[in-house]
């Protein structure tokens, strides 16, 4: 399938449903990794809404993004309860044990601040891919991280 | 051999897949036919992955478990990380388990195990009693809404039923983004049938036929289970075409949110949910009126939804038995952060802070003597020990210019920068604002620069922040810009020296 039909068929799955662009955005990242510019206008046809609104609706939500992560995305909680528990520290540990900042991306590995897992009685907490872990440290992340770029 | 290990994303978070696979081989290895149920977390996330036997008919628990602690579950000696039965835990037979009740103790998505705890009970009271009786069970039950604005239940629910439309709906705010809180996600993991017989009911209550529960997307987990446990009610037929065969139709859907912390605030999650920006909108028009695609709607949140079943189960008037003052029932309250004993303890409003902190919490995890607890979320107060006869409820903590909110509590210890939270809570409003009020948007930014002069020790910038909040506050237009200040006053006011230590140390 051409990058065409693959958004066409993303697109002819929430046909007719309410509110779909929210669905939508996220099935289009799901697919492509991210929300790329030139998949606005065809969205914005099929829900009768202009380029300028479906811009405004992805450049407002955090987890669109408008060029794909690395292979691997590492999510460390910045809130609160995290903080509690030494989770500020963790994050500059391991910012200087991979050698970049929350927000950047360097080689396979995005490393990303997240305002809440839920996991505020087990802080402090991280996301390495889909996996949660709760109760965390640099090492755990660290070893994580090599375990899952390996 | 029936053993229970939680699927719960803290418990997971913790290793319980690890443990559970680890039983799986151990059990294979002696040839011990072992049936191993992944429920719900009981709330004692401390002791998370906790592991139950049952033995003699009572469950007995072990935790936290590792996969090293696995073998010797199979040997007949006193188990080193052995808890006794698990149900006499004083952490969990304090508790008044209402809407908690099932969770913990069964398989989330076994219909057969949520029908034997009561399951359905209270739609089918509801289906009996119609909608307008519905109604009045839960306006007698005093149940405010639990998601932090503590606005009555039912009365809302009234206004939507009194509303003349084609359609209604009940969205069930699910975007629970506040640091400390976790039991909206702990429910829709550990009873998902709960908050659907809940909203069932409220479809019922006010005319409503379909209803939308707006999930946030760090919640992987409980998206997935919700998810799962609609398209089986779908099938069971209680929901659907008809409630239960008999009622009218209701159906529900899951929406993922998609990382904005305003979509907690209600008229910015209506907006999400109809693919817009989540910006906040004025009010009115209230939502009860034009709500959801400017039709009536019911919003709610999670455990004000989950709490009604046990309503119509047991009456508004028991309901109402629990609590103090006009903070009625129990509130499912959440101790996290640095403290001992962290997880959900869901009990009467009444409870005093100091109590929850040091007994029921067991004072800090580090062990070093407790500075402050964080109540609310982000945009709560911070209290200190000055506040531990406060009981909790609605009044109490508004009267100490505080909230309850969701009930999350954090607790710091004493090596807590009050400044860089300060500092924190300001960056928070100015990554979250959805910018469409100035004094949130604007005010946020500048409260991060004014926080920056009082770190340097510029002597003006303590009085200018002290305006800029009161301008936040007042001249906001919803919770996020308007509370912003109370993390950051409260914490200049208990501990002032903070806040002076640069400037004394420029002088």
């Amino acid at each position: 399938m051409t990058k065409d039909d693959r958004l066409d068929a993303i697109l002819a799955a929430h046909a007719g449903r309410e509110g779909a662009l929210l669905p939508i955005l996220h099935d289009v990242q799901a697919e492509f990794g991210c929300v790329p510019a030139d998949c606005y206008q065809p969205i914005a046809d099929a829900l009768r809404l202009s380029r300028a609104e479906v811009a405004g609706v992805v450049s407002f939500y955090h987890d669109f993004r408008d060029a794909p992560a690395g292979r691997h995305v590492i999510k460390l909680c910045r809130a609160e309860a995290c903080q509690s528990m030494g989770g500020a520290e963790m994050i500059a540990r391991l910012e200087r044990a991979l050698g970049m900042k929350l927000g950047e991306t360097k080689g396979d590995v995005t490393l990303e601040a997240v305002y809440c897992l839920g996991l505020c009685a087990c802080a402090p907490a991280a996301m390495v891919d889909d996996r949660l872990v709760g109760r965390a440290s640099s090492e755990r992340i660290e070893a994580l991280v090599a375990e899952v770029s390996a | 051999m029936k053993v229970w290990v939680p699927c719960d994303a803290a418990s997971v978070a913790c290793g319980a897949d690890e443990v559970a696979a680890a039983i799986a081989s151990a059990a294979g290895l002696r040839g011990e036919s072992v049936e191993i149920i992944r429920n719900g977390t009981r709330g004692m996330i401390w002791l998370e992955p906790l592991v139950e036997i049952e033995r003699d008919g009572l469950r007995h628990g072990f935790g936290p478990m590792a996969p090293e602690d696995v073998p010797a579950l199979f040997e007949g000696d006193e188990h080193p990380k052995a808890l006794g039965p698990v149900e006499d835990i004083p952490f969990f037979a304090q508790q008044t388990r209402l809407t908690f009740a099932r969770c913990g103790r069964t398989d989330p998505l076994s219909l057969a195990d949520y029908e034997a705890g009561e399951g359905w009970q209270g739609l089918r009271r509801a289906l009996d009693l119609g909608a307008e009786k519905t109604v009045e069970e839960v306006t007698a039950s005093g149940l405010r809404g639990r998601g932090g604005a503590g606005f009555p239940t039912g009365i809302k629910w009234k206004t939507v039923a009194g509303a003349e439309a084609a359609q209604k709906y009940i969205v069930c705010n699910a975007d629970e983004g506040d640091s400390g809180s976790f039991a909206d996600r702990m429910l829709m993991e550990g009873d998902p049938f709960c908050l659907i017989e809940g909203m069932a009911i409220a479809g019922l209550a006010v005319g409503a036929t379909k209803g939308f529960i707006y999930i946030r997307s760090e919640y992987p987990h409980a998206i997935r289970t919700m998810g799962a446990a609609i398209r089986a009610a779908r099938e069971a037929g209680i929901i659907g075409d008809s409630l239960m065969g008999q009622g009218p139709r209701f159906d529900l859907e899951v929406r993922v949110g998609a990382g904005a912390y305003i979509c907690g605030e209600e008229t910015s999650l209506l907006n999400s949910l109809e693919g817009k920006r989540g910006m906040v909108r004025a009010k009115p028009p209230l939502p009860a009126l034009e709500g959801a695609f400017g039709m009536p709607t019911v919003v709610n949140n999670v455990l004000s939804l989950a709490a009604v079943p046990w309503i119509l189960t047991h009456g508004g008037a028991a309901y109402a038995e629990f609590g103090l003052g006009r903070s009625r029932g129990t509130i499912p309250i959440q101790i996290a952060g640095n403290v001992r004993h962290g997880g959900l303890f869901e009990t009467g409003f009444g409870v005093s802070l100091g109590t929850l902190i040091n007994e029921i919490g067991g004072g800090t995890a580090s062990g070093r003597p407790f500075k402050a607890v964080q109540v609310g979320g982000p945009l709560g107060a911070y209290h200190g020990p000055d506040d531990f006869d406060l009981p909790v409820c609605y009044e109490a903590f508004a009267e100490q210019g505080g909230l309850v909110g969701h009930a999350g509590f954090v607790v710091h210890d004493d090596s807590a920068d009050m400044l860089a939270l300060a500092r924190y809570a300001m960056e928070f409003c100015a990554i979250e604002s959805c910018g469409k009020c100035t004094p949130c948007r604007i005010g946020a930014v500048r409260g991060m620069e004014t926080l920056d002069r009082v770190a340097a020790g510029d002597p003006a910038a303590i009085e200018l922040l002290h305006e800029l909040c009161e301008v936040m506050e007042k001249g906001s237009l919803c919770a996020m810009g308007g509370f912003t200040p109370y993390p950051v006053r409260s914490a200049i006011r208990l501990f002032p020296k903070e806040f002076s230590r640069a400037q004394e140390a420029a002088e």
